[in-house]
């Protein structure tokens, strides 16, 4: 029981952190219903920002740790609007297909020049916040779990409340919903696109440092399997919906524990997608999307 | 379309082309042997995930080839070393090699450190009748390629045995868990031959986890280690998730001992916060260590030394011997053809390595003695020697 239990919270530190990247992709997604290759590309230049931002802090502390987070979530964001005026705006008029083709070019782009600038070798992450463990019965509880956890419900818990509750917010949700009638009420789309990119690359970032935090050795392909991981798990949740995708990934990180931890390890990603198709299969538009008649 | 939107995209595609150029074109080394020089392949993984075992092998070769050439080169010609580089990753080798054979001409191809990647260098060395050396690839299959492929290093039966009896003997271990990386056929064979060994000798193993290369999360198969409640942990994977997994699996309070093979051995298993006090009284067997009673290795380390500012490893030892015994097999044939030093290569008897004197046996491997290395005080400490 108490080993369940254990692969329940392991489960759960590393879906948290797929949630965190997931969110990112369903963003975009809603507000401009293409998806963002890149994404995984900013997780990984996010660590190395909170790498070099953490060389330079030095030592562990909460307060430093938080500030090596606040650089690499402000470095991405400012990437993330980077990537969209240069990359993606010129090519809003054109169909989504030339758009994502261009999202998978940046995608490469970035990887490669994160080989030339960061190296290929794996770097040992430095410890920017304190680590301790707990001990309750036979299971134990790492402090980097509930960080990880921890951060991940405060950061979701800003963004509904972003989305939900703030002008900006209003304003995502009606560029989302028709962009067109958007500018004619005077909204400002150009804006509002560059924050969105901002927003998800910010998440992003933050989910890059945490990923480097628990798992100290990073390197520029880093962001491949997690991002992908993350993408089925915005899929999963049903893309475009932010509590789905939180949702998506962390169910994905638990069955994948839960797999990793039996005999069939080797079946894992296996399982994760043939869950996908089935879901997919039954709840087309994942689990918690709505159905959207096509608007012609 | 305005005009600052075009320029904006033509600056973005001018970068990125640029950044590809830079990453897709590497200086390489050009033409077929000149007479006056004999041109010598090298594959290595000198960046990516095992960057450590490539630098370190080529390092070895480097310094081998320039003092063979400071002494004259062989049959009066110097050596000229053509290095490629592979990434560490999967189907970059097969074109190295490839390109190495067909555009450079090179006699023989030193490589690699990784089994599964001179495994797929392997069948085109064999096809175009060019010997290949691996210099450290310990899994059986990579000899069993062909009559042209040869090592200087021991195999992972004798690995396997030698860390079965060490479990047994010196860690007093009953019952272990291994915990193998299914994408490598290092791992995969190491771990097999250890459990063989190790159940034959009367030892349980009470679990078996399996990871793949891109994990990095590894709490779940050490939960499951956990609760079998083992002895000890045998890990015959690579330095770049071996300190990953030492260090997870003490955060999940598991406190036996985790030991490997040679896949351990870079100075980077030690590296980051934390990795040194987590990995502390944990063993991994290699081919060589720099603190070996052998005035052979010592003239070795002080050169290598000298040159590069650090102790060497195996990895370096055996790159080192890797060329070594390339030109004393081209001395011998008395001539630089391909076919004429497979033969040759082949005879090899009692040649003087830096990593002990070697016998290359009928499946065209080394047989060597083992070193056993512990971790203590965040170093790497010389524990004890194994004889085949």
């Amino acid at each position: 029981m108490s080993e369940f239990i254990q692969q329940i919270i392991n489960g759960l530190s590393v879906g948290a952190m797929y949630a965190l990247i997931a969110i990112g992709y369903t963003l975009v997604y809603g507000v401009l219903r293409f998806i963002n290759f890149a994404h995984s590309d900013v997780f990984m230049v996010g660590s190395f920002v909170g790498f070099y931002s953490g060389k330079v802090l030095g030592g562990t502390s909460w307060a430093g740790g938080l500030g090596v987070m606040a650089a690499s979530m402000v470095g991405c964001a400012l990437l993330g609007i980077l990537i969209e005026r240069l990359a993606y705006k010129p090519l809003r008029s054109r169909s989504k297909l030339t758009v994502l083709i261009t999202a998978i070019g940046v995608s490469m782009l970035l990887q490669n020049v994160g080989q030339l600038v960061f190296g290929t070798n794996p770097q040992p992450f430095p410890d920017t916040l304190p680590a301790t463990t707990f001990q309750v019965g036979g299971v134990v509880v790492s402090s980097k779990d509930l960080v990880v956890l921890g951060f991940t419900l405060c950061l979701l818990g800003a963004l509904e409340y972003i989305v939900l509750k703030t002008k900006v917010g209003t304003a995502m949700r009606a560029v989302a919903f028709n962009p067109q009638a958007a500018s004619l009420m005077g909204i400002n789309i150009d804006w509002i696109i560059s924050f969105t990119f901002g927003l998800g690359s910010a998440l992003a970032a933050a989910g890059g440092f945490l990923w480097a935090y628990k798992f100290p050795r990073i390197e520029p392909f880093m962001g491949v399997a997690p991002g992908l991981t993350a993408f089925v798990a915005a899929v999963l949740g049903g893309i475009g919906n932010i509590t789905g995708a939180a949702l998506g990934g962390l169910l994905l990180g638990v069955i994948e524990t839960l797999v990793k931890g039996s005999r069939w390890s080797t079946w894992t990603e296996a399982i994760a997608f043939v869950l996908l198709i089935l879901i997919l299969l039954f709840k087309p538009a994942g689990l918690l999307g709505r159905v959207q008649a096509e608007k012609v | 379309m305005s005009l600052p939107t075009a320029v904006h995209r033509r600056v973005f595609l001018g970068v990125a082309v640029a950044a590809l150029l830079a990453v897709g074109c590497k200086p390489s080394g050009g033409g077929a042997g000149t007479g006056t020089e004999i041109p010598v392949g090298e594959f290595a993984s000198l960046t990516g995930s095992e960057a450590a075992f490539g630098r370190s092998s080529h390092n070895g070769t480097v310094l081998a080839i320039e003092q063979l050439n400071a002494a004259g080169g062989v049959l009066g010609k110097q050596f000229k070393l053509i290095t490629e580089d592979n990434q560490s990753k999967d189907g970059e080798s097969a074109t190295a090699v490839k390109k190495l054979i067909s555009r450079d001409q090179v006699v023989a191809v030193l490589g690699e450190v990784a089994s599964g990647r001179s495994l797929e260098a392997a069948p085109i060395c064999q096809q175009y009748k060019v010997p290949q050396i691996s210099p450290s690839s310990t899994n059986p299959k990579v000899t069993e390629m062909g009559d042209y492929i040869f090592r200087v290093c021991f195999v992972d039966p004798f690995q396997g045995t030698v860390m079965a009896k060490f479990a047994a003997n010196t860690l007093k271990a009953k019952k272990v868990a291994v915990l193998t990386d299914v994408g490598a056929p290092y791992s995969v064979g190491l771990g097999t031959f250890f459990k063989e060994r190790f159940v034959a000798d009367g030892g349980t193993v009470v679990a078996e986890q399996k990871f793949t290369k891109d994990d990095k999360d590894f709490k779940a198969q050490l939960t499951a280690i956990k609760s079998a409640a083992p002895d000890a942990i045998f890990v015959p994977a690579y330095y770049g998730q071996v300190t990953l997994i030492v260090m997870q699996a003490r955060e999940l309070g598991i406190t036996v001992p985790l030991f490997g093979g040679d896949g351990w051995e870079a100075p980077e298993l030690l590296q980051g916060p934390g990795a040194a006090a987590a990995l502390e009284g944990c063993y991994f067997s290699t081919h060589f260590s720099p603190d070996q009673d052998s005035p052979r290795a010592k003239e070795f380390v002080k050169a290598y030394e000298a040159k590069f500012g650090a102790k060497p490893d195996a990895m370096a030892a055996l790159g080192y011997d890797s060329a070594l015994l390339l030109s004393d097999a081209i001395k011998r044939a008395g001539s630089a053809e391909p076919e004429k030093i497979r033969p040759v290569l082949a005879a090899t008897k009692d040649f003087d390595g830096v990593t002990g004197k070697m016998t290359l046996n009928a499946q065209r491997n080394a047989e060597k003695s083992a070193v056993i290395i512990g971790i203590k005080g965040g170093k790497f400490v010389y524990t004890e020697t194994v004889n085949p």
